[in-house]
């Protein structure tokens, strides 16, 4: 009996020591995601820990377009010495704003006992504010010493306790733990075997998802007392986030991604064609769609599909004198422009949505002149997620594109010469009929109803539905069931930050058909997306990548 | 050349005592020769490349030369380079070869030409070959490469990789001062005091240099790569500090230039053109002023376009019609006239600054490099490249190197063994070529 009893304690002893080796050998957190900020998410998070006024100065590296996303390119893509130059150099910028005259008072929770010396409990509290909220997790205890470390000693070497905290700042923001996300995942508890994001992963990924910023103190709170891996607590979440104003922002963000408004940014018309379309008037192009969509979506609480059909939108002066539209503007001389809200009257051509303003017909045209293809194509592949191929090479244009060619005047004459070659008819066959619907719009947006003398023929097709014009444009898209599963697959992938997989089918199946039953409300959607398991599920792929990655030995030092 | 390396913890140590010390100056840079064309050691002041791209090529059987050699024509569409001809080459009959790979049109060809690679789809992941070049010469200044855009496209054709490719600064007043700016440090100052604030900085990057170790554990390969990326950029950074707190050597040639007006970037142009000088005079100066060795312009190409005009230079060699009597789209030509100019505005921008009996364009190598040998059809066929400077004496200049359809990387390989980049063979496939133009290497 005693003998028996030796033997059970003593293989509950070697069980216990098994797990213990099990349990140091195997990685508790594994890497699963790796996506550098977008330069949008940098600003935000900025201004969120230090307020608007502190301002980004610098030029981000450009963000790859993935899967029609900048939001899944940023997960192949590393810094250049170029580009850690300029985060260098932003974020010491940044640091000494923080700490200048205007600003210590309000962002430094204490003020150090001598301006000119150390002072490592004052720069403790400091870091260990602004720290979680940089990082997006608490810091390490190692970590908070480290800052003030760094601090204290570049403090000793430029004899300021202000510029040496802000060395040690600078220092943060430009780390990669700053700049990059890091999904992190974990053994699940509930499925043996399996792994689930962390808590904190979750919290990161909610927040870019939902406010396009980094977590809130509440939500990183939250996911580290476990909340985050509970239905009610998830909710709980997810609800105060959507009820939030900041929302607003989220919603911006996927629809500057996926409208690709960063091409603004190189955005060039030709001034003496279009003294109207002046920087102003681009870049409230841009803001004009966002106010359209995040009214329509928000404010007013809409359907999608009327995005394409609405006759209400918000114009500048300097916009409305693009568009050429009378605008009543008792704005003073000299105060900047304001927004003021407009509604076309009804059978106005340019009453067509968000199809029919400058951030659409303007940004998928020539410098000089308008482009059903690039209309038509932005069209399948912007807003309907379709594929459109390449021009094939060895191909001549010439033939038919001689814009002095007194045989064909308008772009629809030339256009429709240039399909009658095999080689390019099958895909501007696809792209050009509903580009032409827009042809009453010239490059700079501004309305028109003749080209080189000749009446211009708005009548387009798209996938069997004819119109005459944008408004019919607009109501077929309103109509096309690809303009809604578009939607729902960018926003999906947006979310997730990841390329599509055939796993996402039957899920973004559901999103669809729950889209539709809510009658194609956006927020409705994002709550569906957000409070599922889908959204924070690990591949197996990606913990097998991480998990073959050889252990580092350990350093000495 | 000797080597002098300080250990990063060592030199920090001496640093972070507070007092300002007397950093140790490498010997070998000290001072110039008399006529200012070597280092007093003997040494000759270092080689600089440049990679100058613009899409759209020239029109075929218009800049080819009629002979081949030295002394050879300069042909019409290249005539505005004829003042530089005995520093300029041009080479001829190189193709890209696809090897059944798509043509991405107005990608595939630079590709070719800079990375020596087709990429199977998307974006290449061979290194540009400035960046193989940076890794062999431009490791001990400032600025490991600096990149400019006057068209205004923030993205650049100089990469290290598919997943790190270097922005391009698109405003010449910003350009200035991220070299002449306050960080600047005049080689030619009476006396240096090692800025207290880079020493600071220097040891806030190592810092985060000491953390890799713990980031990257349990990370799957690719995305170790890429965090390695990230750290050999930072490596890069605590260099380019490392030598803001040296003594610079002397450069009898280094002028600071004026601060140039802030421009508005556009692709009108006459603006391009302007812009693109701006640039080409700061990044002469930085070269003299040993601040950087390597460089890429992006003159871009494809949207410029005349003012008041609806079609753009791209548009035109597609819709253009040809000129029976001429042989050529008029109007393609013309804009390829000023693409031709803008070569000529950055050869004659180092040629402008004198460096002991000849001038800086003689250590510098400039290729020239395109996406088609005829934009029309988007053709593989004929690229022109040109290379303008003598690399320091390594390259011979003046000729017209004629080939018969071998692959466009063998310009890529000369440039890099003149550049002294330690390669035999250059390219994948069939752009694989294992022979430089060895008739012009000295």
């Amino acid at each position: 009996m005693t003998k028996i009893l030796w033997l059970l304690s003593s293989l509950a002893l070697s069980l216990v020591f098994a797990t213990r080796v099990q349990a140091e050998s195997a990685p508790r957190e594994v890497e699963v995601g790796l996506s550098r900020l977008t330069a949008e998410q940098y600003r935000q998070i900025i201004a969120d820990v230090f307020g608007p006024t502190v301002v980004v100065d610098g030029i981000f590296e450009p963000d790859p377009r993935k899967d029609g996303l900048l939001a899944i390119g940023t997960d192949s893509v590393s810094v250049t010495a170029t580009g850690l130059e300029q985060y260098d150099a932003m974020a010491h910028g940044i640091a000494s704003q923080v700490v200048d005259r205007d600003h210590r008072d309000t962002l430094l929770p204490c003020k150090p006992i001598s301006p000119a010396a150390a002072d490592d409990a004052c720069a403790g509290q400091f870091f260990a504010k602004v720290g979680p909220l940089l990082y997006r997790r608490p810091l390490a205890p190692d970590e908070l010493e480290e800052r003030v470390a760094v601090a204290r000693a570049a403090t000793g070497t430029v004899k300021d306790f202000y510029a040496g905290l802000a060395l040690s700042l600078g220092g943060m923001l430009e780390a990669p733990e700053f700049l990059f996300r890091r999904d992190m995942a974990e053994p699940d508890p509930d499925h043996p075997g399996q792994y689930r994001l962390t808590g904190l992963s979750k919290a990161s990924r909610l927040s870019f998802f939902l406010w396009n910023a980094a977590p809130d103190t509440i939500l990183l709170t939250a996911a580290e007392a476990g909340e985050l891996d509970t239905e009610t607590g998830l909710s709980r979440q997810v609800d105060r986030m959507l009820a939030s104003p900041r929302l607003e922002d989220g919603v911006r963000a996927f629809f500057t991604d996926m409208l690709q408004f960063d091409q603004f940014a190189e955005l060039s018309k030709d001034t003496t064609i279009y003294p109207r379309f002046t920087p102003i008037a681009a870049h409230d192009a841009r803001e004009q769609t966002l106010r359209t969509i995040t009214d329509h979506l928000l404010t007013r609480h809409g359907d999608y599909r009327d995005l394409f059909t609405t006759s209400k939108t918000f114009l500048t002066p300097s916009l409305a004198a693009v568009y050429g539209v009378p605008l009543p503007d008792d704005t003073p001389n000299g105060a900047a422009e304001s927004w003021i809200p407009h509604e076309y009257a009804p059978n106005d051509p340019r009453g067509a949505g968000i199809l029919a303003e400058a951030s659409f017909v303007a940004l998928h045209s020539h410098p000089g002149r308008s482009s059903p293809t690039l209309r038509g194509r932005a069209l399948r592949e912007v807003l309907l997620c379709q594929k459109v191929p390449d021009p094939p090479a060895n191909v001549d244009f010439t033939l038919v594109q001689d814009v002095n060619n007194p045989q064909y005047k308008t772009t629809r004459e030339r256009l429709t010469a240039h399909r009658s070659q095999p080689t390019c008819a099958g895909c501007h066959r696809l792209i050009d009929p509903m580009g032409l619907a827009l042809e009453n719009f010239d490059s700079s947006g501004g309305f028109r109803t003749r080209e080189n003398g000749v009446a211009i023929d708005a009548s387009g097709e798209l996938d069997g539905a004819k119109f005459s014009d944008a408004p019919g444009l607009g109501r077929a898209m309103h109509d096309n069931p690809s303009a809604t599963s578009c939607l729902v697959t960018r926003l999906y992938a947006y979310a997730t930050g990841r390329s599509r997989t055939k796993a996402d089918t039957d899920f973004e199946k559901g999103l669809a058909k729950d889209f539709a039953d809510n009658g194609y409300r956006l927020p409705e959607l994002m709550q569906a997306i957000a409070a599922s398991d889908n959204f924070y599920s690990v591949t197996g792929t990606q913990i097998g990548a991480a998990a073959a990655a050889p252990q580092p030995a350990r350093q000495a030092n | 050349m000797s080597s002098w390396t300080v250990g990063r913890r060592q030199m920090l140590r001496g640093m972070m005592n507070g007092a300002v010390v007397t950093v140790g100056l490498p010997f070998l840079d000290c001072f110039l020769n008399a006529n200012g064309t070597a280092l007093a050691n003997g040494a000759s002041l270092p080689v600089c490349f440049g990679s100058w791209v613009a899409g759209l090529g020239f029109n075929p059987g218009h800049w080819e030369p009629k002979v081949a050699g030295a002394n050879y024509d300069m042909a019409p569409e290249l005539e505005v380079l004829s003042p530089f001809k005995d520093r300029i080459n041009i080479y001829s009959g190189l193709n890209g070869y696809l090897d059944g790979k798509p043509n991405v049109v107005h990608q595939t060809g630079y590709q070719v030409c800079i990375n020596g690679a087709v990429a199977a789809g998307g974006g290449e992941n061979a290194p540009s070959i400035d960046q193989t070049i940076a890794d062999a010469i431009g490791t001990r200044t400032r600025f490991r490469s600096l990149e400019v855009s006057p068209a205004g496209s923030r993205s650049s054709h100089s990469r290290r990789s598919a997943s790190a490719v270097n922005p391009a600064e698109i405003s010449p007043a910003a350009l200035y001062t991220r070299i002449f700016g306050p960080d600047f440090r005049d080689p030619n100052a009476a006396s240096f005091t090692p800025d207290p604030r880079v020493m600071a900085r220097r040891s806030v990057l190592s810092a985060v240099d000491d953390h890799r170790q713990r980031l990257v554990q349990n990370v799957g390969a690719a995305d170790r790569a890429r965090l390695d990326e990230y750290f050999t950029a930072l490596r890069g950074l605590e260099q380019q500090l490392d030598l803001e707190l040296q003594k610079p050597a002397p450069l009898e040639a280094c002028s600071s230039p004026g601060a140039p007006q802030e421009e508005m970037p556009g692709t009108e142009i006459e603006t391009v053109i302007k812009n693109h000088r701006l640039f080409a005079g700061l990044l002469a100066h930085a070269l003299a002023c040993g601040q950087t060795r390597v460089f890429t312009v992006e003159f871009g190409g494809m949207a410029a376009h005349k003012a008041g005009d609806s079609a753009t230079f791209h548009t035109l060699t597609h819709e253009e019609g040809t000129d029976l009597n001429l042989g050529y789209q008029p109007t393609v030509h013309w804009f390829m006239l000023r693409v031709a100019e803008g070569f000529r505005d950055m050869v004659a921008a180092l040629d402008g600054i004198r460096e002991g009996d000849g001038t800086l364009l003689d250590r510098c190598l400039v290729m020239y490099a395109t996406d088609t040998g005829n934009a029309r059809y988007h053709s593989m066929d004929n690229i022109p490249l040109l290379t303008a400077g003598r690399a320091g004496g390594r390259m011979k200049s003046g000729v017209h190197l004629a080939a018969q359809g071998d692959p466009v990387t063998r310009v890529g390989l000369t440039v890099q063994q003149a550049m002294g980049v330690p390669v035999s063979g250059w390219g994948t496939e069939s752009n694989r070529t294992s022979k430089p133009f060895s008739e012009v290497l000295a």
